[in-house]
């Protein structure tokens, strides 16, 4: 409980930061392009993930996505990525538009950064399936001119 | 002795000793006179004792006194302009307290009522960030000093100057039965000695009054840090005797000037810079007042280069074209010299390590980059508590005050400077320049993913707060929880006043006395003093509400009611995972949940408005209305919001 805050804001920092770099790894491997150099900080947001092209996703299974959002609760996602996957220090934004599929699977299983990896005795693949499918129906957020605070 | 007949406690204990002696021999010589010697076995099976002490005559009023030491210990606390002197009371110090309210007409200092030692010590903390000079604690010297001592390790960590005086009675003879023998002690500082940065046991008044001016001026020498002096309860409390009276004085204070780096090593520095491709500035507890601001300013347009600030301290404006804090990596990577001033941790800043299934490290920066370190922190490392961090391997390690050391900088880089260099700097500043409009520019739209959720988001949170304050002359004493930082991403923040950095240690606890501490130093210059306060941390010692209602301390207050400590669930989870048994149980030990605390019912007993839980964003400009409203009538207010995670 007695946490020392500066480390695991630091941590948690890092953790960001590794998580934007390597989503941007495996996003920029797969599309054979230079992963760009991140611009996050100890004072400053993660990077956005790279979007997935739409060709990309065309083999992703439907999955269940209200189960999905379920299971990003009890999974513990929400922790570090927040209940709408919109991101924030301690994680990458994951929605809307998530990464392809196929990188998502891979990353959940293997990551590359701090994120504890979740392998299959945890989170079966139909889970996750349903979890993709919860940050692919993820709203896009309001257009910036109609927050006049955010102006 | 004292004057009108009444007599110190040490005298009277003399006197009482001799009187009981006097008494055995007058008894014995008695008896030997008028009895003869009892047979041996008639002897009792002890030896006769003296009687015991017993309360002096009705007539003889023994502890009274018109002018007892606490007095001028008083006067010593008004020469040294201490304005506010935080406590929660204790007997040990019931001396000089009373000789604050009485004598002092508890003003300059005033007393100020706390409900845990550490609110003391977390407010004088904040405070003395804000108003750049220390504000005194008074601490029971056993039970009340360990309620201190987190706090007081947080101010260390931070170099931050404190006065903590803690009382304690010296002479076991004179101590009550019971409590006070519990709540004495040989050496009280010795349980905080790691942590601060002197202390005394003063024997009399004038070394009394010489230790404090030499506390108060090695607290305010960089590094800044607590000092510690105990004030015996005899001290406090007897009468000052003629003979000490005649050498009662107040010794001159002299603050020492802070130390500026070698001024070889800043030439050298000063070259470095220049003729750099991609210098890199990171600040960190720089600005220990509004001119370490404006030279940070003067430095980094002066090089077009840009800076990261790690947020110590008020550093950089947030919103000045160079400040790319948002851009640490991509820049450090790219660096080819990095200045890190006074720098918590130089090592993490330019490595970074991964806490996964192994632990890895890797330099961020490339092959070849020099590193430049100022720091006064390089003045004074202490072995046990380990916050010096990893050791960096730089090439140039000035132990100097960053601050003060900035102006000869300045002036070196000035000379060193060339036109070619100059049109450089003017095309990378432009560069620069348009990366920070791009992170400004990011930020706002990250911000709006998640605008409408419930619970609230960070950003929104954040947004709707600066939404009511930024036509005020705001203050942000202090954020406790994670919101993922979404203020230094969309405020303006510009003057010094408007940040006062972290904890320093790191421990939990220290937000909300902190933004009621920053919070009394603002309300004379009429600040809006605005908090965002993590549930967790409220919880620690929620008495500090109360003494913001009790002294009318004008605080906002937003609840960051994240409802978890949820960087331990991420451990939690970490471990779960590393173990291979899963996540669903990690929120067993890390949730503030079942029942969900309310906030505003807490507070609303201790006499602070309050508002909420609110967990519908659209409600929440209305109600921080409502609530600056009070506030600027000159109370604290406090709306609880139930928010995401960070």
């Amino acid at each position: 409980m007695k946490t020392q805050f500066l480390f695991t804001f630091v941590l948690a920092w890092a953790l960001a930061i590794v998580l934007a770099w390597g989503i941007a790894v495996a996003s920029a491997a797969q599309q054979q392009a230079a992963p760009a150099p991140q611009q996050a900080q100890r004072q400053g947001g993660p990077a956005p993930q790279q979007a997935a092209p739409a060709q990309q996703n065309a083999n992703a299974p439907a999955g269940n996505a209200a189960n999905g959002r379920k299971l990003f609760v009890s999974f513990g996602c929400y922790q570090c990525h927040g209940y709408e996957a919109q991101g924030g220090s301690a994680g990458p934004r994951l929605a809307p538009r998530p990464i392809a599929y196929a990188q998502f699977m891979k990353y959940v299983r293997h990551p590359t950064n701090e994120m504890p990896p979740f392998t299959e005795k945890i989170v079966k693949d139909a889970e996750l399936n349903d979890v993709y499918a919860f940050l692919r129906a993820q709203p896009a957020p309001p257009d910036l001119d109609k927050i006049p605070l955010l102006k | 002795m004292a004057k009108n007949g009444s007599v110190d406690r040490r005298d009277f204990l003399k006197s009482a000793a001799v009187t009981g002696a006097a008494l055995v021999g007058g008894a014995a010589g008695a008896d030997a006179q008028t009895a003869p010697p009892a047979p041996a076995a008639a002897a009792p099976a002890t030896a006769p004792v003296a009687p015991r002490e017993t309360d002096p005559s009705p007539e003889t009023d023994i502890v009274t006194t018109d002018r007892p030491g606490g007095d001028f210990m008083v006067d010593v606390l008004k020469a040294l302009n201490f304005e506010y002197i935080a406590a929660n009371p204790g007997s040990s110090f019931r001396g000089i307290h009373e000789s604050i309210i009485n004598y002092g007409n508890n003003t300059a200092p005033e007393f100020i009522t706390c409900c845990h030692e550490e609110s003391s010590v977390a407010m004088a903390h904040a405070y003395a960030k804000a108003e750049g000079k220390p504000m005194g604690v008074l601490v029971h010297g056993t039970v009340g000093l360990q309620h201190a001592s987190m706090a007081i390790y947080n101010a260390y960590c931070d170099r931050v100057p404190l006065v903590v005086l803690a009382g304690n009675s010296l002479d076991a003879t004179m101590r009550r039965p019971g409590v006070e023998w519990a709540h004495s002690v040989q050496d009280a500082a010795a349980m905080v000695r790691d942590y601060i940065k002197w202390d005394d046991l003063p024997w009399s008044l004038p070394h009394y009054a010489e230790s404090m001016v030499r506390a108060y001026k090695i607290a305010m020498t960089p590094p800044m840090m607590p000092v510690m002096i105990v004030l015996d309860g005899g001290l406090q409390e007897d009468p000052i005797s003629d003979e000490v009276k005649s050498r009662l004085r107040i010794p001159k204070l002299t603050l020492t000037s802070p130390p500026q780096g070698d001024s070889g090593a800043v030439a050298e520095a000063a070259r470095l810079l220049v003729a750099a491709q991609n210098p890199v500035i990171v600040a960190d507890r720089v600005a220990r007042t509004p001119a370490g601001m404006a030279h940070l300013i003067e430095l980094a347009e002066l090089l077009q280069a840009p800076v990261i600030d790690q947020g110590g301290r008020m550093n950089f404006p947030s919103q000045h074209p160079l400040n790319l804090s948002n851009g640490g990596r991509g820049l450090l990577g790219n660096a080819d010299v990095v200045l890190g001033l006074e720098l918590d941790d130089f090592w993490g800043t330019v490595d970074s390590f991964r806490d996964s299934l192994v632990r890895t490290s890797r330099p961020l920066t490339k092959p070849g980059t020099k590193l430049i370190s100022i720091t006064a922190g390089d003045l004074f490392i202490k072995s046990n508590y380990q916050d010096f961090q990893r050791y960096p391997e730089v090439d140039i390690a000035m132990a100097a005050d960053s601050e003060a050391t900035l102006p000869p900088l300045i002036e070196a880089v000035k000379r060193a400077m060339t036109s070619d260099r100059k049109t450089a700097f003017e095309a990378r500043g432009k560069r620069y320049a348009e990366q920070h409009a791009n992170a400004l520019d990011r930020s706002r739209s990250d911000a709006a993913v998640a605008w409408d959720a419930s619970p609230v988001s960070t950003a929104r949170l954040t947004a709707e707060l600066y939404n009511v304050i930024r036509n005020e002359d705001w203050s942000l004493v202090s954020t406790s929880g994670n919101t993922s930082n979404w203020d230094k991403r969309l405020w303006k923040f510009d003057k010094h006043y408007q940040w006062l950095g972290g904890s320093g240690g790191a421990g939990v606890g220290y937000g909300a006395p902190a933004a009621v501490g920053g919070a009394l130093a603002n309300k004379k210059h009429g600040r809006l003093s605005v908090t965002i306060q993590g549930d967790g941390d409220f919880m620690y010692a929620p008495g500090v509400w109360w003494t913001a209602a009790h002294h009318k301390i004008p605080l906002l207050a937003v609840m960051h009611n994240n409802r978890a400590y949820h960087q331990e669930v991420m451990h939690l989870q970490r471990m779960g995972n590393r173990h291979n048994r899963g996540v669903t149980r990690a929120h067993i030990g890390t949730t503030l949940e079942d029942p969900f605390i309310n906030f505003a019912q807490i507070v609303k007993g201790m006499g602070v408005y309050s508002e909420g839980p609110i967990s519908n964003p659209n409600e929440l400009g209305a109600a921080f209305k409502r609530a600056l409203d009070v506030v600027k009538k000159g109370e604290p207010a406090l709306v609880d919001v139930v928010t995401q995670p960070r």
